[in-house]
């Protein structure tokens, strides 16, 4: 479990970082907005999403259902 | 009087009543003053890390790089989204030993790890001298958007004295509890501030967000993507990694960990706060509406371009709540800078050369700092001159040096030393001073490498050069020190 949740967690670092090479350019429109932009944000989505995912899998959040 | 400023001075009374009301009910001991007793749920942590991301740097700064510099801008949303994640899993290891040790500050956190309370006063030096020009520049965005937002009938002199004293007042009687209260009514105005102007002036510019890049495009081609050479590719993501690992380095971020009442909190932070900072890009919008229709703000100018396509648009009454928004984008951090190094320096400078000093002393100390700390702060705003732009550019390279050490004492076991922790801060920081002030680029110190590794950030350098000291004179030392390691689980 902890693996997984590593990994999940490595993601949008490679897809974030890696992906700026190949994504830098204005064209075609992502959301109306440039392509690198929508490219950040699509990540940033994403991010919230696998954060969303890791909180479910840690069994550190399962103890204690208080607040 | 126009109703701008009728607004703004409204505003800068409810944040002086919210400040005060703050403190209800509650002993002011050191504790309850600096981390809030530890008791913040979700919502008022979320607001105070939040309240470092939307400062006037970004409220300004972030729409006056759309303007000036395009593409480059966008690797202020990647920052936030890595480090959020590194939050999920640093903070609440962070915040459950500084709980158990009873820490206050930043530095008690490597004072602690490291039993050395000499290193506890290096951290603190280095945290305060990155501090207060980031809080100066808090304070010349307070000048500036009242200036603006006031349509010049107040200066920005006055401006500063007025916005440092609604600050001083309500951190010396509140402390953390003013800054909490203060930031619910800041991301309140803000979100309203930054979604209405950042959707309203493209679509009543340019009828839409792609209508308008198009606009954009064909003015100045390739402006809204990274350029080849210098803030290129490798700029970019050498940059968001750096900033994301100085993100939380802050003595203020770090502190505001301290007050949340459980580790939860910062798990459920870690999925909220990615997309809450996408606010930002409404941000940005703002300045690329501004590039063709408030055309001409050269360098450092561009930072008004906010204010500046808003003056343009609108009646004075929304110029008072844009202006509004901007001065509590600078009050919130500000105060919790200023609470911050004033903690630093009554607790782990002035009784750490003074152990005979009692908690009691420490608090008062802390306080009476205050307005010690903001009165440098003014004096460096009007006559900091060039040497502040530098020590500004320093700042966040600076406290990213603290960043080796600090991951290292959270492992299980820890193989840094005290020499070793030592050495890497301080000779990571002379190499971020040397840098900057000899304005180096990785190019101009290393000629002969392809371009790609010359556009990296150039913090990435002190960054290596801490590491590697930090792990030489720790295996050097290693066998006549003892490592702090084995107490670690006390």
């Amino acid at each position: 479990m902890r693996t997984l949740i590593k990994l999940l967690a490595m993601i949008p670092f490679v897809g974030l970082l890696g992906g700026t090479f190949f994504a830098n350019r204005v064209t075609p429109y992502l959301f109306g907005m440039p392509f690198l932009l929508g490219y950040c944000v699509i990540w940033v989505v994403i991010t919230t999403i696998l954060m969303m995912v890791i909180y479910k899998l840690d069994p550190k959040n399962k103890e204690g259902e208080a607040r | 009087m126009n109703s701008a400023l009728i607004i703004i001075f409204a505003v800068m009374i409810l944040c002086i009543y919210l400040g005060i009301k703050a403190r209800k009910g509650k002993e002011m001991d050191l504790e309850q003053w600096t981390v809030g007793g530890r008791g913040f749920g979700t919502i008022f942590v979320f607001l105070l890390m939040a309240g470092e991301i939307y400062t006037t740097f970004t409220f300004l700064g972030g729409s006056g790089w759309a303007y000036g510099k395009g593409g480059p801008t966008f690797y202020i949303i990647g920052y936030g989204c890595l480090a959020y994640i590194m939050s999920y899993f640093l903070l609440p290891k962070i915040w459950r030993y500084a709980k158990d040790h009873n820490l206050m500050s930043q530095s008690d956190f490597f004072v602690s790890k490291y039993k050395s309370p000499y290193l506890g006063i290096l951290v603190s030096l280095v945290g305060v001298v990155a501090m207060i020009p980031y809080f100066v520049l808090q304070l010349k965005g307070l000048g500036i958007i009242v200036s603006e937002a006031s349509y010049g009938t107040i200066s920005p002199t006055v401006a500063i004295w007025i916005g440092l004293t609604v600050v001083t007042v309500y951190v010396m009687f509140s402390g953390i509890h003013g800054s909490a209260w203060t930031a619910v009514a800041k991301d309140i105005l803000i979100l309203i501030v930054v979604l209405f102007l950042g959707i309203y002036l493209p679509v009543h510019y340019y009828g839409g967000f792609q209508p308008m890049f198009e606009a954009v495009e064909s003015a100045k081609p390739g402006f809204l993507a990274l350029p080849d050479t210098g803030m290129s590719p490798s700029w970019f993501v050498t940059t968001v990694l750096l900033t994301a690992l100085g993100f939380y380095m802050w003595p203020h971020s770090f502190g505001s960990v301290y007050s949340a009442q459980n580790e939860k909190v910062f798990r459920k932070n870690a999925i909220i706060m990615p997309v809450y900072q996408l606010i930002l890009v409404f941000v940005f919008f703002v300045g690329f509406a501004a590039i063709l229709k408030v055309p001409g703000l050269e360098g450092p100018e561009g930072d008004l371009a906010l204010l500046r396509i808003s003056i343009a648009t609108f009646d004075p009454w929304i110029v008072g709540v844009i202006g509004a928004a901007g001065i509590l984008t600078a009050l919130v951090p500000g105060s919790m800078i200023l609470m911050s190094a004033a903690t630093l320096l009554a607790k782990n400078i002035y009784q750490a050369l003074n152990p005979k000093i009692t908690d009691q002393q420490v608090a008062k100390t802390a306080r009476y700092l205050v307005p010690v700390v903001a009165l440098i702060a003014v004096f460096f705003t009007f006559k900091g001159g060039n040497t502040l732009v530098t020590l500004l550019l320093m700042g966040y390279s600076l406290v990213t040096q603290l960043f080796p050490t600090l991951l290292f004492s959270l492992m299980k076991r820890n193989f840094v030393t005290k020499p070793g922790a030592f050495a890497g801060i301080l000779t990571g920081v002379a190499t971020v001073a040397y840098i900057t002030i000899s304005e180096s680029t990785i190019g101009s110190l290393f000629p002969f490498l392809p371009q790609a590794i010359k556009d990296f950030n150039v913090g990435i350098i002190a960054l290596i050069v801490n590491m590697v000291v930090l792990v030489v004179v720790s295996l050097v030392t290693r066998p006549i020190s003892v490592t702090s390691s084995k107490t670690e689980t006390a």
